[in-house]
């Protein structure tokens, strides 16, 4: 390829940064597989992406300089702009909403001026869509670039605390188990060793059954373990709800070699399951990878965790690395000749790359976009190869169903929804946090669980699955929190968020928040969704504002008239449900001239 | 136009011999039924080839016939009986026995709408195609308001993937932004663009190879852009003009029509089109010269011209003024 430079060169430092990244290069792959990791290294090394930079990057991956500008652009922790070193990132999302984000925000403002300005040079802020830590509302990203870079994501923060981690200085964390309330209780499946057991230690992992599972499977070789994944009715926990066995049953004719994907990209409002397995039980997750591998018949997995999880992240390479030097990970693994290895893959602040096929992209070094389906991944996936991709959730149930068989595992929960799962309870809960329940067990009995309604104590709406789910009401309170019972009550299950708001908030500012974020969200390649997010939310903030351009009612059927194209129109998900959360509001509530 | 110096452009080019190829395999043919009519076309084709081998006329925008369909704009939706969402006509292939709605409820419903929340963001005044669809589809893109008047030269080129300024209840948010005049050869009116992906795929692989320009931003802030928004003239771009061919609502225009029409003087009703051969080099490319007033106001290239589709390099696009030199 013949590529055209302009004149920028990198400084040392940069030139640094993406050499540290490109001797992982391998001779045989892709190189603009690395484009991601290299524009991570230029984040991290001086704050920003600098053209000088990019160059460099461009010229040592061969990638377009105009397609690498179009990757870095895309990214919201990427900034392709000078910036300060320090940035926080205030997490504004719904759970963190009730919870004071705004005064919080407000005193960032004081500090250091609006949104992206900067007083002192050193420091700036932005609002942040959801970071995944609801069960400390308000979170805080804090990301400081430099020779020793860090990033803090910080639980609850003062103001204070915030400045002090700007200034690169490390804040006392809560312990990771008080996000699991249930902890040390009998009968934990998934959540069993979190924060029971030490996750930095391989050795503690093995005294507590790990690799006992691996070991099963491969005695039982990939075929059983397939016919097992089948039997257990395992269904797919990242919100598409589609069986597990199916997918991997798909791949099992198609040529080699096939990719495993771990999507632990974990963006949904309000979801934290996955963020408490990659901090709290990494190795399980190798183990789940490596067996899911194994019967698959893949060599190569990657692992994509959302980059606002620094501590995730850690563990995990921590946990990848000890399993390689230990022979748990390589080219003959337990010395049974079985071949496998996982790379990770940080995001970098955007939650289409949680879209399976968008994640694809991610990992090849293009812009998070999806692709339009079929083909699908099982069939056309990571560099077009047939491809396995699963929920870190869905991934760690693989052991169980391993060891206990698959039968036995299909006798837990229901008919429809096998297993137990994996809640994340925040917003107006008395103790918000991960919960595990056997399917079928309703939604009173996790508000129960968690303590009851907090806040006020009355209880107005839930919102369930996410801001792509729907809002019940206090009425709705039965509801089996399974895939075909939410869907029978006209909601999804989706990651699994359940987030009660009391009767003190105002649900508009929820709607509101909703749909600014789907607008930041949305990738910007079909019409319906980039066009319809920013008129849903337009319309939304003139019945807010009581402006309406016709009547309240016509702007109504305009809202419904958007939802229903994005809805039948969009390329993937995003679109597809980026109205259904309003609706369902709409339909059940006296908000925005809703059902009174 | 003075004839003078041209080349004599008469004499046919001379043809070698052509290669012998082994012949096509018979291609299986699938049936389908499309609005009740049951259609059998070769195994691979897409709903919109059956659509139009029975003389359905399904609207594209981002599609053309030399570009890798990138199925993005969501007008050639269709209703796929047992299908969840609407597919895209253009780049979905058939399957036995599948039924096709072309003109249902929510299918005239899905069009509209993406013609209204464009036109809404979008100049289309020198889109006439896309304005016929506008008449079909009865779109009304006034619903959504008054488009926002345009942003302040490089506002939408810094925008911060993530964040966005909250609505004013008084505009529909635009694309609205200067044109970017930065060659003598064409400029960029991005208040125009769909944001198709079609000028990205012509200088990307499907045709030029250079790779000059790419989207940047996303959401509503997606764009088209060069590394960091530099001119044209310090990118890769080398002028061959094949995103101009392919741009369907005239955001990248010949700088010489970009003129005419500023001062008033674009006239089409006084527009010739003639084809000859370009006269530059061994390829041979079809030229459509179109000429206002004795003098080549644009140049234009056949899709269906067999060797290069449509595309054309900066000789055969641009390399005319010495022809209009009297
Ligand atoms: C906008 C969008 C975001 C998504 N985000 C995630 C995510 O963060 N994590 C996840 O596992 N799945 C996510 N998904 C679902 C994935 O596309 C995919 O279905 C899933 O990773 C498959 O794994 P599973 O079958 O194990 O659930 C998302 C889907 C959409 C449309
Ligand atoms: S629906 Fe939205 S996020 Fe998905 S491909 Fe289209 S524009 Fe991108
Ligand atoms: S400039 Fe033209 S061809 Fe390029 S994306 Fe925009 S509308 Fe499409
Ligand atoms: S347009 Fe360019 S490639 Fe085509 S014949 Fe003319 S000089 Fe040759
Ligand atoms: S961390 Fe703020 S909403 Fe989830
Ligand atoms: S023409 Fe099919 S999606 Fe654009």
């Amino acid at each position: 390829m013949d590529l055209h430079f302009t004149a920028d060169e990198p400084t040392a430092e940069e030139q640094a940064a993406v050499d540290g990244v490109a001797t992982l290069i391998r001779a045989d792959g892709s190189k603009r597989t690395y484009l991601l990791p290299v524009l991570h290294a230029i984040q991290n090394r001086i704050g920003w992406i600098s053209p000088g930079a990019l160059n460099y990057a461009s010229r040592v991956l061969a990638v377009p300089p105009a397609e690498a500008f179009g990757v870095a652009d895309f990214y919201g922790l990427l900034s392709t702009r000078k910036q300060p070193p320090a940035v926080a990132h205030i997490c504004d999302d719904i759970a963190c909403k009730v919870k004071g984000a705004d005064q919080l925000c407000a005193a960032m403002e004081k500090l250091h001026g609006p949104e992206g300005s900067s007083a002192d040079g050193k420091a700036t802020w932005y609002r942040s869509p959801c970071l995944g830590l609801c069960e400390y509302a308000p979170a805080v990203l804090v990301r400081t670039a430099g020779e020793k870079p860090n990033d803090q994501l910080l639980a609850s923060p003062k103001a204070i605390d915030v400045e002090t981690a700007m200034r690169g200085r490390q804040i006392p964390q809560p312990i990771l188990s008080s996000s699991v309330p249930q902890k040390g209780q009998p009968g934990l499946k998934l959540l069993r060793r979190v924060g029971q057991v030490n996750p930095e230690s391989l050795d503690d992992y093995r005294a507590t059954g790990g690799f006992q599972a691996l070991r099963r499977a491969i005695a039982m070789g990939p075929g059983e373990v397939i016919r097992e994944v089948m039997a257990s009715k395992l269904v797919g926990r990242g919100g598409a709800a589609f069986p597990a066995g199916q997918k991997w049953n798909a791949v099992r004719l198609t040529s080699l070699p096939r990719y495993l994907v771990c999507n632990a990209d974990e963006s949904e409002p309000g979801t934290t399951k996955d963020r408490v397995i990659l901090e709290g039980d990494p190795y399980a997750l190798v183990e789940s990878m490596i067996i899911a591998g194994y019967a698959t018949g893949c060599e190569q997995g990657y692992l994509y965790i959302r980059g606002e999880y620094p501590l995730s992240a850690r563990r995990m390479e921590h946990a990848i690395r000890e399993c390689r030097s230990r022979g748990f990970l390589g080219d003959n693994i337990l010395g049974d000749g079985v071949r496998f290895d996982i790379e990770i893959r940080i995001g970098a602040g955007a939650y289409i790359c949680g879209e399976e096929t968008a994640l694809l992209n991610s990992i090849e070094g293009n812009r998070g976009e999806p692709r339009n389906k079929p083909p699908f991944p099982t069939q056309v996936g990571l560099f077009g190869r047939p491809t396995v991709i699963n929920n870190v959730e869905t991934l760690i149930n693989v052991p169980h169903i391993v060891l206990e068989g698959g039968e036995a595992f299909a006798a837990i929960g229901t008919a429809g929804s096998t297993g137990t799962k994996l809640f994340c309870l925040s917003g107006h809960v008395a103790r918000p946090g991960v919960y595990e329940a056997p399917f079928g067990v309703t939604l009173r009995q996790l508000l129960d669980m968690a303590g009851g309604i907090a806040g006020s104590g009355k209880l107005q709406a839930v919102l369930i699955g996410g801001a792509a789910g729907a809002f019940v009401g206090p009425n709705d309170l039965d509801i089996p929190m399974t895939f075909e019972g939410t869907r029978a009550a006209g909601a999804t299950l989706g990651s699994a968020v359940v987030m009660p708001f009391d009767d003190a908030v105002d649900l508009r500012g929820i709607l509101l928040r909703i749909a600014s974020f789907f607008r930041d969200e949305s990738c910007g390649q079909c019409v319906p969704c980039r066009v319809g997010t920013v008129r849903q939310e337009e319309i939304l903030h003139r019945l807010h504002c009581g402006k309406p351009l016709s009547s309240p009612g016509g702007e109504v059927v305009l809202l419904k008239e958007v939802g229903q194209a994005m809805r039948d129109a969009s390329i993937c998900g995003l679109g597809q449900t980026a109205s259904s959360a309003i609706e369902s509001a709409l339909a059940r509530f006296p908000v925005f001239g809703g059902k009174p | 136009m003075s004839t003078q110096n041209a080349p004599d452009l008469t004499t046919p080019v001379p043809r070698g011999p052509l290669p012998i190829l082994p012949p096509p395999r018979p291609a299986r043919t699938v049936e389908i039924t499309i609005d009740g009519k049951v259609v059998a076309v070769p195994e691979g084709s897409t709903l919109l080839q059956a659509a139009r081998s029975v003389g359905i006329d399904t609207p594209t925008l981002c599609f053309l016939e030399n570009l890798t369909p990138v199925n993005v704009c969501r007008i050639c939706v269709v209703e796929v009986v047992g299908s969840r969402t609407l597919v895209p006509a253009c780049s979905r292939t058939v399957e036995p026995g599948m039924v096709v709605k072309t003109d249902s409820e929510r299918v005239r419903l899905s069009r509209r709408l993406v013609l209204e929340l464009l036109a809404s963001s979008v100049d289309v005044s020198t889109a006439p195609q896309f304005q016929e669809y506008m008449r079909r589809y009865d779109a009304k893109p006034e619903r959504f308001g008054t488009p926002a008047p345009p942003a302040p030269t490089g506002e939408r080129d810094a925008s911060h993937p993530g964040h966005h300024h909250a609505p004013e209840p008084s505009h529909a948010a635009a694309v609205a932004q200067s044109v970017k005049i930065d060659n003598d050869l064409y400029v960029r009116d991005y208040g125009k663009c769909i944001l198709c992906y079609k000028c990205v795929e012509a200088c990307g692989t499907d045709a030029q190879n250079t790779f000059a320009i790419a989207v940047a931003g996303r959401g509503f802030d997606a764009r088209i852009s060069t590394e960091y928004n530099v001119p044209l003239t310090d990118s890769a771009c080398v002028y061959c003009g094949n995103c101009i061919g392919v741009c369907p609502t005239g955001a990248l225009m010949f700088r010489s029509e970009y003129e005419m029409r500023q001062a008033g003087t674009w006239d089409e009703s006084k527009q010739t089109k003639t084809d000859t051969i370009c006269p530059y080099c061994g390829v041979g490319c079809t030229l459509t010269l179109q000429v206002q007033d004795e003098k080549i106001v644009k140049v234009t290239s056949p899709l269906d011209q067999q060797v290069t589709h449509g595309h054309l390099c900066i000789k055969g696009r641009f390399g005319w003024e010495w022809v209009n030199q009297k």
